[in-house]
C-alpha cells in the first residue's frame, strides 16, 4: 500500500486555514447517489477518502490544484472548485 | 488600481509570458497577473524546452536562461511487465550548437522568463488570483476582478493564459467544462542524485541529456505514456493517462507511478536518488477537434486553456509560447491600426494560428485521440506481443528459428486475427499520415 502522504510531505504548501478552495456541494449526493466515488481513486493527492458508511470526506490541504476531481464528477457536478487565494496553496519548488 | 491598461495577461506560464513579453516589447502598457507567489510556483511540466519557439522572441536566451541539459539521445521503450523493447536514437549532431531541445525545471525557468517580461516593461503582479472577467452592457470583456481589495482592473483586451483548467473562460460561459476524454492526468516525481552518477548511468557528458518515452503495460491498459528526463543533477519521472480511463478503473495515479518506478528496467535508473517533489497536472490532449472558441470581444485564449498541445509529439510549451506570441502580435496590429479589440478584428489571431505549425500539426493528428480511445490493443496486446516475440527469438533453446517465427505469427493472429492486424495497421497509418 503506497502512502501518498509520504510523497506530499516533500512538497511545499501555504495552507489558507479555514478557507478550503474546494468543497463538496451536497455530501448526500456522494453518499447516496454516486455509485462510483471515483474522486477517491483519481485524486493524485488522495484528498478524497471513503468512510465506512459510504460518505466521502474531502480534506484539500494536500491539493496539487490539478482539477481532476472537478472534471471526473461529470455526472453529478458536485464539486465546487476555485483556485486558492493568491499566494496560497501548493508552491512548487521545481514543478 | 483604477488605471486602465492596454492589455491584461492572466497567468505567467509559457503562453502568458510569451504574450506579455511580446506586448511589452512593442511598448504597450501591460499588466500580468499570476496567482502563485512567483511565476512558476503553480506550474508543472516534464519538462522539455523546444528552443525554436523561445528563440523567435529572445534570440540570446541561452546566455541567461536556467537550462538543465541539451538532449542528445531519445529512447522509446515499449514495455511488457518485466521487459522492454525499444529504439534509441543518439546523434553527435545534437551536440552541435545551437542546441534544439533542453530539459528545464519549470519553477526556475518561468521565474527567469518572468524577469525578461519585467525587463521588457510589463507590470507583473504575483499572489493575485483573477476571480472573474468584467463585462460591459454589450457583454464585451473590459477587464478583470481580482481577489484583492478594490480589485477591479480595466484593459482594452484580456489575454487568458490561465492554464488547462481555464476557470475564467468557463465562468464566463465561453467554454463548457472539460470532458474527461479530452484531458490526461500526469503525475511526476523529481529524484536528485550526484551529477557524476547520473552521467555515468545514462552514458552522457557534462551538459548532455537523455529522454526516455515509455509506452505499454506501464499504463495498465489505459491510454497514456510515461517519461523519464535527465536534468543536471536530477531525474524527472512521470506517467500520464486519459482522465476518462482513470475514471474507469481502480488504480490511483500514485500507485501507477510506483508500479512504473518498480519496473525492472526502470528501477536501476533511479537507484540511490532522493525524491524531493511530487506533482500532478492535467494536460489538454483532446487535439484539434477539442479546440474551443479562442477569441471574442475583448479577449483571446492562449496555451493550455486553448487545448494547444500536440500529444503525439509531446509538445506543449512551444505551442503555448507560439500562441502567446501570435495573440500578442494580433493585439499589437489592432492597436497600431487604431482598431477595436472586437471578436471580428481579433479573428486575425486564428488566421495566424492556421498559418503556423500549431494548427497544421494539430490538424494532422486530429483522428489520433479517437483511434487510441477505441483501440486499446495498442497499449496492451501489441506491447506484450512484440516483447514476447523478441524474447522468443533471443532465448536459445534448441527450437529452430522457422518454428519460432511460425509461433510468433500465430500468436499475433490468435490475439488480433488477420483482419484485426490489417485493420490496426490501417488505423495507425490513417492516424499518422
Amino acid at each position: 500500500m503506497i502512502k501518498v502522504e509520504e510523497k506530499l510531505f516533500q512538497n511545499r504548501y501555504r495552507v489558507d486555514a479555514g478557507r478550503p478552495h474546494i468543497n463538496i456541494r451536497e455530501p448526500e449526493i456522494c453518499a447516496h447517489e454516486c455509485k462510483t466515488q471515483q474522486c477517491a481513486v483519481c485524486c493524485p493527492a488522495g484528498c478524497y477518502t471513503l468512510e465506512g458508511n459510504g460518505r466521502v470526506v474531502l480534506i484539500a490541504d494536500g491539493c496539487l490544484e490539478c482539477g481532476t476531481c472537478r472534471i471526473i464528477c461529470d455526472e453529478h457536478r458536485n464539486v465546487d472548485w476555485e483556485y486558492p487565494r493568491g499566494g496560497y496553496g501548493i508552491l512548487f519548488k521545481f514543478g | 488600481m483604477s488605471e486602465k491598461f492596454d492589455a491584461i495577461v492572466v497567468g505567467a506560464g509559457p503562453s502568458g509570458n510569451a504574450a506579455a513579453y511580446t506586448l511589452a516589447k512593442a511598448g504597450l502598457n501591460v499588466l500580468q497577473l499570476e496567482r502563485g507567489e512567483s511565476a512558476g510556483s503553480k506550474n508543472v511540466q516534464g519538462a522539455i524546452l523546444y528552443a525554436d519557439a523561445l528563440e523567435r522572441m529572445i534570440p540570446d536566451f541561452r546566455d541567461s536562461a536556467p537550462l538543465e541539459r541539451h538532449i542528445i539521445e531519445q529512447r522509446m521503450w515499449v514495455l511488457d511487465d518485466e521487459s522492454f523493447i525499444g529504439t534509441h536514437y543518439r546523434s553527435e549532431d545534437f551536440n552541435k550548437e545551437p542546441f534544439n531541445r533542453y530539459t528545464i525545471i519549470r519553477a526556475q525557468f518561468d521565474k527567469w522568463f518572468s524577469g525578461k517580461v519585467q525587463e521588457a516593461g510589463a507590470l507583473v503582479v504575483c499572489e493575485t488570483t483573477v476571480t472573474s472577467l468584467l463585462r460591459d452592457d454589450k457583454n464585451r470583456v473590459v477587464g478583470v476582478q481580482v481577489d484583492r481589495e478594490g480589485g477591479t482592473i480595466y484593459a482594452d483586451v484580456v489575454i487568458l493564459a490561465d492554464g488547462v483548467n481555464s476557470l475564467l473562460a468557463r465562468k464566463a460561459d465561453f467554454h463548457p467544462e472539460l470532458e474527461p476524454k479530452n484531458v490526461a492526468l500526469a503525475v511526476k516525481e523529481i529524484h536528485f542524485m550526484p551529477q557524476e552518477v547520473l552521467q555515468e548511468r545514462f552514458n552522457i557528458g557534462e551538459e548532455e541529456g537523455v529522454v526516455i518515452e515509455l509506452f505499454g503495460k506501464i499504463t495498465n491498459g489505459m491510454m497514456g505514456t510515461g517519461f523519464l528526463y535527465t536534468n543536471k543533477e536530477s531525474i524527472a519521472i512521470g506517467v500520464g493517462c486519459m482522465l476518462s480511463d482513470f475514471k474507469d478503473q481502480k488504480t490511483t495515479p500514485y500507485a501507477l507511478l510506483e508500479q512504473m518506478k518498480a519496473h525492472p528496467s526502470i528501477k536501476p535508473l533511479l537507484a540511490g536518488g532522493e525524491m524531493k517533489e511530487y506533482t500532478a497536472h492535467l494536460i489538454p490532449e483532446g487535439g484539434y477537434k477539442a479546440i474551443p472558441k479562442i477569441v471574442g470581444d475583448g479577449w483571446l485564449i492562449v496555451g493550455d486553456s486553448g487545448m494547444f498541445v500536440n500529444a503525439v509529439h509531446r509538445e506543449g510549451s512551444n505551442l503555448a509560447m507560439t500562441t502567446g506570441r501570435l495573440a500578442a502580435e494580433t493585439v499589437i496590429e489592432m492597436k497600431e491600426a487604431g482598431k477595436d479589440m472586437t471578436a471580428a478584428n481579433l479573428a486575425e489571431y486564428r488566421k495566424k494560428l492556421d498559418d503556423s505549425f500549431v494548427i497544421k500539426d494539430l490538424k494532422k493528428y486530429q483522428d489520433m485521440p479517437d483511434i487510441f480511445h477505441s483501440n486499446r490493443q495498442f497499449f496492451t496486446t501489441y506491447p506484450e506481443l512484440v516483447n514476447r516475440s523478441a524474447h522468443s527469438m533471443l532465448h536459445v533453446d534448441g527450437v529452430d528459428k522457422k518454428t519460432k517465427e511460425r509461433e510468433i505469427f500465430s500468436s499475433f493472429k490468435q490475439k488480433r486475427s488477420l483482419f484485426g492486424l490489417m485493420g490496426d495497421a490501417y488505423k495507425l497509418w490513417r492516424a499518422f499520415r
